[in-house]
């Protein structure tokens, strides 16, 4: 007979490892990439198999010949750093700019901080952003929606023709006709990056992942809410000049920020009052960077931002304490 | 050159130069006066904020030399006699001589003659471990081998022995700060006399069980046999709850005990070979020892 | 809606394996081991002696102070060593060793099977009773009963509530009591009442119990004062605190005691024990032990004599299973692992559950990715990630300050970690050395 094991309680495990909490989140990812694929053909699989690539690369060989430690690849992570950018790029970006900012999100925004677990940033979002602000014209020319066709069509996205329009001095309304009607925004037939498009597949993905307790309610619904709040308070104030927020709610990367990219376990807030703070932070940041900024987008903006505020947050804002206030029953 | 330029370099030179000024007075009205002998001092010390000394740090320590009228037990276990000496002169105070000192590692159950008997899958410290249960082996007081002393060493003075399961010192690098008495929560290591050559003698064994406990679970354990203390002629062993102990300021390293010991429990250290046997050894002792030794009585 | 407590909680597979299993009475064994020290507090003195005969329900140690318990031999038999023996702790303890011979019982002992209802003891004779029966939390943590009913002046106790809830999975010794034994557990909590001065008590068990909540919701009719109250199945439930929030919705502040909210708990296998010393003058020094695991042949609940060895438990019920990794002492969630199965039972024995080899190891720890499932799952609103790091790294007094000593070691937070760190092991390391330093201020 085998030696007798000893160890501290507990002797039995959950069902949560950090492997399939990533895969979850892949799983949770799928239709929306379905839907991507359909929209924007072969661009759509090349990048996503690019970043894919070069993520997992860039990490395996980061850490095996500069950190000389143990690649730890199988943890999902890179992967899923992978598919979250590509979703964030246009389908037809140049397969450089892809790897480069693969290398940027991996690279800086990761292992830079210590890997997997220390990083304050998003690194999808940090390998975003040094695109969008290192190659504006490549990254703000959207395919538009032709699925498997040869040529590639491009053009603003719904968000870019409505600021574009409103600097004009065109009037919602008048802008809205020219775009496509709610319904094809929220099934996804406009264009936009990868994973902007198909809103419907991205809520049925974030549900999916609240049920299997991946993530919890509180970033998504308080960053979205915040959202539809503030515009809907703009737009009631003057309709002319500011767009409702089913227009905000269903263009743009808000979906897919407030569900999949906030929602990223390292860079947001431990405690579920923190996480409220947290969203509603990034909602009010989003909305003034879109109505009041110079970008026609602003919620990888807004996440980075509050992921700068969120060892902050963490400092300050404690989870409810058993036996805090003294209930009398 | 245009006026814009001429502007811009007047008006941020102006703002530079008030914004020195006002930082210049401020750093004197708020200046903390301090004994500039503090500095002196701290330069002279190691620099390694190993805690050894007892302080929070060198320029802790470099405070407390200044402030002291004598420096008494202060004393730097990593600068060693000659930093007390250069802080002394700074001082203008007296450096009292310590003799030099060192970690040792009162266990000698290694894998092979101290069974195990379970494994232990928890966290990797001495101290979750010992909290938990009295170990993989028999002997509830033996090293846990998990090396908590090892991660405490900030000199990288004591490493694990992946064979015998047991932590080395390397006397070289060892400063005697105490950190792994500290961390090690079996009361194992003991800071002691350092002699010549490194050599050293010391019951390898923390048991405290009865004779015949303690031997079951590990070959080289002590059992309390008292022939160490007949042997030894200074009166350096002492034998308490069934565990024999050394005194590193009485012992004068002549081996005797070694010899005696039943189990093999006292080791003798950097010491040159024995070439005689034990039964003979009365005999010769007198003179080999004249011979090859320096100063071992 | 059922009730149940509000901050965090986990749901451990339940495996209730022995839950049809009737309790039976395990052969006494040959030789016992009984460690002076079973409760919390200071241990027992032994007043035998090498040689000396004893009896079933003889005292052969006595209490050592007010917080510490009497110590009854469980067997007659002969004593033959007192000496420091291997128990469930790791370490070796203080035990007297008896050889067993024959069954003599003191002849106070009423051994007739007869319910005895009424209750004829006043409130200070019954708290002087079962402190001389050496009764003590059997719940799992071994708190001096009496200690427990001696109320400080200025505090009124409203409500006693009973802990039938056995939120630790495989454990189903508290089932089978409140099932077999209900009128004489309801006694027991009748006599419990008078001593406390209350007329309400709540009996708290989990839904996954249906025979023993309908069985007790009969009984309740017969006994003024007692309510059941079936909870959620969710773990901690049994805890003390966590009990008290769910039964009567009060939370205990931190530091403090169930008495400052008005409550009093006892474990249902307590109530039992007070009967038994109260109606029928007999001592602790048997228990119901639930011997269990996937591979085990037969998952059992026995009546076992203090002192038993766990091996006579393990052979009772079909044998060692080749393939056994570990032998746990209590249940999978807060028990103790055994290094060896020569143990023998205690008072707080209340299940030995076998882990085979494959279930036995820990999985591989990992980078902390900040998932926020522990702090979820808390049940005392900490943050476990962050008092595992602070332990590490020393940092005392940001864990006094974080709350580190209201940690019930429940284990959630390590169950329930993706990254399988082993988050407790070090918090329980910084809570012995926060509790050291707070303890030395005095």
């Amino acid at each position: 007979m085998n030696l007798l094991k000893i160890a501290p309680s507990p002797h039995v495990a959950g069902k949560h490892t950090t492997q399939n909490l990533m895969v979850g989140v892949l799983l949770a990812l799928l239709p929306a990439w379905a839907a991507s694929v359909y929209y924007f053909g072969w661009g759509a699989i090349l990048i996503s198999l690019v970043s894919i690539a070069s993520c997992m690369m860039f990490e395996f060989f980061i850490q095996k010949y500069l950190l000389k430690q143990q690649p730890t690849l199988n943890d999902g992570s890179a992967i899923l750093t992978g598919l979250l950018l590509a979703f964030n790029l246009p389908s037809n970006l140049p397969i450089g700019l892809i790897i480069l900012g693969a290398f940027v999100a991996v690279g800086v925004g990761k292992m830079t901080f210590g890997g997997l677990g220390n990083n304050p940033f998003n690194p999808a979002l940090v390998g975003r952003v040094f695109l969008l602000i290192s190659f504006p014209v490549q990254m703000t020319s959207w395919p538009k929606p032709t699925g498997f066709t040869a040529d590639v069509v491009t053009g603003a996205t719904p968000l870019g023709l409505m600021k574009e329009g409103l600097k004009n001095g065109e009037s919602v309304n008048a802008i809205m006709a020219k775009l496509p009607s709610h319904m094809e925004m929220f099934y996804g037939h406009m264009g936009g990056s990868m994973g902007e498009v198909a809103a419907v597949l991205l809520i049925l993905g974030g549900l999916y992942m609240i049920v299997r307790k991946i993530i919890t309610w509180h970033i998504p619904v308080f960053t979205l809410g915040t959202v539809a709040v503030f515009t809907g308070i703009l737009n009631y104030v003057s309709p002319e000049m500011y767009a409702g927020p089913v227009f905000h709610l269903l263009t743009g990367g808000v979906m897919l920020g407030a569900i999949y990219m906030a929602t990223d376990y390292v860079t947001s807030p431990m405690s579920k009052k923190g996480m409220a703070i947290f969203g509603i932070g990034i909602g009010v940041i989003t909305v003034v960077i879109r109505v009041f900024g110079a970008y026609p987008e602003g919620i990888s903006f807004a996440i980075l931002i509050m992921n700068a505020f969120v060892p902050l947050i963490n400092a300050y804002i404690k989870p409810k304490r058993f036996g805090e206030e003294v209930k009398n029953g | 050159m245009s006026s814009i330029v001429l502007y811009t370099l007047l008006t941020l030179s102006s703002v530079g130069a008030l914004a020195a000024i006002i930082l210049y007075f401020v750093a004197q009205k708020f200046k903390v006066y301090e004994d500039p002998r503090i500095d002196e001092v701290e330069a002279a010390l190691p620099a390694a904020n190993c805690g050894g000394c007892g302080f929070a740090g060198c320029r802790n320590f470099a405070e407390a030399l200044v402030k002291a009228d004598e420096f008494g037990s202060l004393y730097c276990p990593v600068g060693g006699n000659e930093t007390m000496e250069a802080a002394a002169k700074i001082l203008g105070k007296e450096a009292v001589a310590m003799a030099p000192m060192v970690a040792v590692v009162r266990c000698g159950g290694s894998c092979d003659v101290r069974p195990v008997i379970n494994k232990y899958d928890g966290a990797a410290s001495c101290t979750v471990a010992s909290a938990l249960y009295s170990g993989q082996t028999g002997c509830q007081y033996g090293c846990l081998g998990l090396g908590e002393c090892v991660d405490a060493c900030s000199f990288d003075a004591i490493v694990m022995n992946p064979e015998t399961g047991l932590p080395e010192v390397i006397d070289d690098k060892c400063t005697a700060c105490g950190a792994c008495v500290d961390a090690c929560p079996k009361d194992i290591i003991e800071i002691r006399k350092k002699n010549k050559n490194d050599r050293k003698i010391f019951v390898s064994c923390v048991n405290k069980d009865k004779g015949a406990v303690a031997k079951k679970s590990c070959e080289v354990a002590c059992i309390g046999c008292k022939k160490c203390v007949k042997a030894c002629n200074f009166d350096a062993i002492v034998v308490e709850n069934f565990l024999a102990y050394i005194d590193h300021e009485k012992c004068k390293l002549c081996r005797k005990c070694v010899a005696e010991c039943p189990t093999g429990a006292i080791q003798e250290v950097n010491f040159p070979e024995r070439k005689v046997k034990k039964e003979e050894e009365k005999v010769v002792t007198e003179t080999s020892k004249k011979n090859k030794e320096e100063g071992a009585c | 809606m059922l009730k149940t407590f509000s901050i965090g909680g986990v749901h451990p597979a339940e495996n209730k394996l022995s839950a049809n299993s009737a309790i039976e009475v395990l052969a006494i064994p040959q030789k016992v081991v009984i460690p002076v020290s079973q409760h919390i507090g200071a241990p027992a003195k032994a007043v035998v002696a090498k040689g000396d005969v004893v009896k079933v329900g003889q005292v052969i140690a006595q209490s050592g102070g007010f917080v510490s318990a009497n110590i009854h031999s469980s067997v007659s038999g002969t004593v033959t060593k007192i000496e420091d023996t291997l128990d469930s702790s790791g370490y070796r303890k203080m035990a007297i060793l008896i050889d067993v011979e024959g069954d003599e019982w003191l002849e106070s002992i009423d051994r007739t099977d007869n319910l005895v209802v009424d209750i004829t003891m006043s409130a200070e004779e019954i708290k002087q009773r079962v402190a001389e029966a050496g009764i003590v939390g059997l719940g799992g943590a071994t708190f001096p009963s009496h200690v427990k009913l001696a109320v400080p002046e200025g505090k009124k106790v409203e409500v006693l509530i009973l802990n039938g809830v056995e939120c630790e999975p495989y454990l189903t010794s508290d089932d089978r009591l409140m099932l077999e034994k209900g009128d004489q557990i309801m006694v027991g909590i009748q006599i419990l009442m008078k001593a406390l001065n209350v007329n309400r008590a709540i009996i708290g068990v989990e839904k996954n119990k249906p025979e023993s909540i309908a069985n007790l919701e009969k009984l309740s009719a017969k006994y003024k004062g007692i309510e059941i109250c079936p909870l959620k199945v969710k773990y901690p439930q049994g805890g003390e605190k966590q009990l008290i929030k769910a039964t009567i919705n009060r939370e205990v502040p931190s530091g403090q005691l169930p008495l400052n909210v008005g409550a009093v708990v006892h474990n249902v296998g307590t109530a039992f024990a007070v009967y038994e010393a109260v109606q029928k003058n007999k001592p602790l020094f048997e228990r119901v032990v639930t011997v269990t695991g996937k591979t085990l042949a037969k998952p059992s609940n026995f009546m076992v004599r203090v002192g038993t060895p766990v091996s006579s438990l393990i052979d009772a019920a079909g044998g060692l299973p080749e393939d056994t990794g570990k032998v746990i002492n209590g249940g999978p969630m807060m028990g103790k692992a055994l290094s060896s199965i020569d143990v023998p039972v205690v008072k707080g024995t209340s299940g030995i559950v076998i882990m085979p080899e494959e279930q036995a190891s820990r999985r591989q720890a990992t980078n902390c990715i900040k998932c926020a499932k522990c702090v979820s799952v808390c049940p005392m609103g900490l943050e476990p990630h962050l008092l595992s790091k602070m332990a590490i790294r020393q940092m005392h007094d940001k864990l006094e300050a974080e709350k580190v000593m209201d940690c019930m070691e429940c284990g959630s937070c390590s169950f329930e970690c993706p990254a399988s760190i082993p988050l407790l092991d070090y918090i329980r390391l910084g809570k012995g050395r926060v509790g050291n330093i707070i303890r030395s201020r005095n």
